[in-house]
């Protein structure tokens, strides 16, 4: 059985692990020298990388958020749906080996497969970034990188690609099995998987591990401040904490319960045309300050991400798990 | 050897239009004694029939005391129905070709010869039972 | 002699559409199985059941001893080639033969390689770059050399012009000889179940009309032909199955179990064609009033 899932998934795993071995491979020629640059100039790194390594910084990102889509896309999703679709279930379904077996079998290569071009992608990645990261979280500026627990960079760190990657192999799978058509299951894992990687950094990945709350003053010198919804809410920028992922925020009255920004502020900020001067800015900020309002920020500190890591991994491979057993049932009942 | 072969449209069972096909063969000296019948294996093979018929007109055969089984050698004819009356064939056909010029002459087709023959030929069947 | 497929009442729904229903079966073993029916009469849902690949909606049924597809055991003793003869397009010959090789305990490798050098099939060749009759010749090599008890094959030559159905027939005949095989064939050509068959089922309108040896069969169902008169003043033992009638002259298909002794009508025999035809034919109200599945006796 094992012959037989390898006879037929080699070409698509030789594919995946080509284009993931040229990545390492590119990244491995430039990595040491990103290091260097982190031993002599420390957070100050994150100025002087050069546009290439930078390229390589976003292109990095990129693969390691695409390839656990790509796995449950095209590793996935055809390896059901295909047999379904051309009939060779009814041939593999009849040999010495029951439906539960040969389902167990192609789910646990393609999941260990998986997990391993994801994980060998990351750790790639990772590492070459571990430098970058480490300045983001020592407080170099954070324009142009993502703290490791931004969204968009902890799912291209660590240990979550490839429970990621379990997670879409499953998905798709599953989706497969139910759908019974390889192009339309391979669209819809994509927007499975795509909603779930909305909706997990949004709903579920802030309340993984404990946060933090800060109440920074409203004033001209503390926390940078902006503000959004038309002065409507403001929005307090904690440089002091560097690589924290922001979650939520509130503003606080005198007595230090959740309250409005007062229509006053936006009063304040209105000009007749444009955009408020810095010096009206600051004015309006400490006017509110003296009115005793405060900023309550709630985030994850730095030093959540390992803690968020597993909790984040652990979710998804339960995740698998519940669908891995889905398809156990549905093979054996539904499949007609 | 004997090669088999099977009509769909005669009505017969297959089986019994095997045995029919050896009881021929045995009546016109086509098959002798000591003769073996072609393994089942290859009847089945050769004519995509099941086994089973086979072996079932082998058993008729074997039961009429024609063939008899040599296991694991094969089915060897143990009787004839030749016998004497083979000598007797030819002047037999001769009579017969004359007889149907004779039908023929006097206006006979096809069909009517048939008709013919058969009726009295059942017609002596039932008398000799009679 | 035991059983090799075995059925009780049994049926599968589709949503609303009953496929088959009230499904009553005890073919015995060493059988070749013809199954016939008009198309869409559940004869490939009899096949799936039977082979494990479906469930049953309603009650139960055995082959070969044990529930269909219910264990590796299980799976071993029963041979599949489904309709349109599936095969992996990309892998090779060989690869099928390694895949058989593999999956199966009871795996006879030379009768497969001899059988792929008999038919002339080039072991590198891709099964995708093969004809019609070859993968159904492949699918067939692979179900053989399995060794199963019962082989189940649905439609095997439906696809196949002449002489490659022709070749196919004699393979699995010599395979059946060979083997004590017991094998389960559907098929929509009564002269192929004819030449190949000593059993048959027919099924029209997912309910069995009819099973039991051909030769018992044909030997129970005479047509009787006479002056016109109603069938119901027919004796106990007889059972009409069709009827047709001239303003004087009726036509009777019956089935009974003893010699019809009625002067008043002639008895000429039947050919199994005309039989199965009978019961496809039937009119349904008669299918639903009495009890169909008769079961012939032995």
């Amino acid at each position: 059985m094992i012959w037989l899932t390898w006879r037929q998934f080699r070409t698509q795993a030789a594919v995946l692990f080509a284009a993931v071995a040229v990545l390492a491979a590119t990244l491995a020629v430039s990595g040491p020298r990103l290091a260097d640059l982190y031993r002599t100039a420390g957070s100050g790194l994150v100025d002087q990388v050069s546009r290439a390594d930078q390229t390589l910084y976003y292109t990095g990102l990129l693969v390691v958020l695409a390839v656990p889509a790509v796995i449950g896309m095209f590793w996935g999703a055809p390896l059901i749906a295909r047999e379904l679709e051309t009939g060779t279930h009814h041939l593999a379904w009849n040999q010495g080996v029951t439906r539960t077996r040969w389902l167990a079998t192609k789910l646990g290569l393609g999941a260990a497969a998986s997990m391993t071009a994801a994980g060998l992608t990351s750790l790639a990645v990772s590492w070459w970034s571990s430098p970058i990261d480490r300045a983001v979280n020592g407080g170099g500026a954070t324009d142009t990188y993502f703290p490791r627990l931004d969204p968009v960079a902890f799912a291209a760190r660590g240990v979550v690609p490839m429970a990621h990657a379990a997670f879409a192999f499953v998905l798709g799978v599953a989706l497969g099995l139910v759908i019974r058509r390889t192009l339309p299951a391979m669209a819809t894992t994509f927007a499975l998987y795509a909603a779930v990687q909305i909706a997990v950094p949004t709903w579920v990945r802030p309340h993984l591990a404990a946060p933090d709350r800060t109440t920074v003053p409203i004033e001209p010198d503390g926390a940078p401040i902006s503000v959004q919804d038309e002065a409507g809410q403001i929005i307090a920028h904690l440089d002091e904490v560097p690589g924290a992922w922001i979650t939520s925020q509130q503003t606080l009255d005198a007595a230090g319960q959740p309250a409005p920004v007062p229509s006053s502020f936006p009063d304040c900020l209105r000009t007749e045309s444009g955009p408020p001067t810095l010096q009206q800015f600051e004015g309006c900020i400490a006017d509110l300050g003296a009115l005793g309002y405060q900023q309550q920020v709630t985030y994850q500190p730095a030093g959540n991400f390992w803690a968020l890591q597993w909790a984040e991994t652990g979710l998804h491979l339960g995740l698998a798990l519940a669908l891995t057993g889905f398809c156990a049932w549905w093979i054996r009942r539904r499949v007609t | 050897m004997i090669e088999f072969h099977l009509n769909s449209r005669s009505g017969l069972p297959p089986y019994q239009q095997l045995v029919q096909q050896v009881r021929h063969a045995l009546r016109l000296g086509l098959l002798n004694e000591g003769d073996r019948l072609p393994t089942v294996k290859d009847v089945a093979k050769q004519m995509a029939v099941n086994p089973n018929t086979v072996l079932k007109a082998y058993r008729e055969l074997e039961h009429d005391g024609l063939v008899a089984a040599r296991p694991g050698v094969g089915t060897f004819v143990t009787r004839t129905l030749a016998d004497g009356t083979l000598a007797a064939h030819g002047p037999l056909r001769k009579d017969l070709q004359r007889w149907l010029t004779k039908a023929r002459l006097a206006g006979l087709d096809d069909e009517s010869i048939e008709a013919l023959f058969m009726n009295t030929f059942r017609n002596a069947a039932g008398e000799d039972v009679a | 002699m035991s059983a090799v497929l075995r059925a009780q009442g049994l049926g599968k729904r589709y949503r609303q559409r009953w496929a088959l229903q009230n499904c009553d079966l005890d073919v015995p073993a060493g059988r070749v199985v013809g199954l016939v029916g008009p198309n869409g009469a559940g004869k490939s849902t009899l096949l799936n059941l039977a082979s494990g690949m479906l469930t049953p909606t309603a009650g139960t049924i055995e082959v070969c001893g044990g529930r269909p597809a219910a264990s590796a055991e299980q799976l071993a003793k029963v041979g599949f080639v489904a309709q349109d003869t599936p095969t992996y397009a990309a892998l090779s010959v060989a690869d099928h033969l390694d895949l058989g090789r593999r999956l199966n305990p009871n795996w006879d490798d030379h009768v497969a390689r001899d059988r792929i050098r008999r038919l002339g099939l080039d072991p590198k060749q891709r099964a995708g770059k093969l004809s019609g009759g070859q993968r159904a010749q492949l699918a067939l090599t692979l179900g053989i050399a399995k060794r199963p008890e019962l082989l189940i094959l649905d439609e095997p030559v439906a696809a196949l012009d002449p002489l490659a159905r022709r070749e196919f027939m004699q393979d699995l005949m010599e395979a059946v000889a060979e083997h004590e095989l017991s094998v389960l064939l559907s098929s929509h050509l009564v002269s192929d179940v004819e030449r190949t068959c000593d059993h048959i089922i027919v099924l029209v309108d997912s309910r069995v009309q009819v099973a039991g040896d051909i030769d018992d069969l044909v030997a129970c169902h005479h047509r009787l032909t006479g002056p016109r008169r109603a069938p119901d003043t027919l004796p106990a033992g007889q059972h009409v199955i069709t009827a047709s009638h001239t303003d004087r002259q009726t036509t009777l298909l019956v089935r009974t179990d003893t010699a019809v002794h009625d002067p008043a009508w002639t008895v000429s025999p039947l050919g199994l064609e005309d039989i199965v035809l009978a019961y496809m034919t039937r009119p349904a109200d008669a299918v639903r009033d009495t009890r169909p599945a008769l079961e012939v006796l032995r």
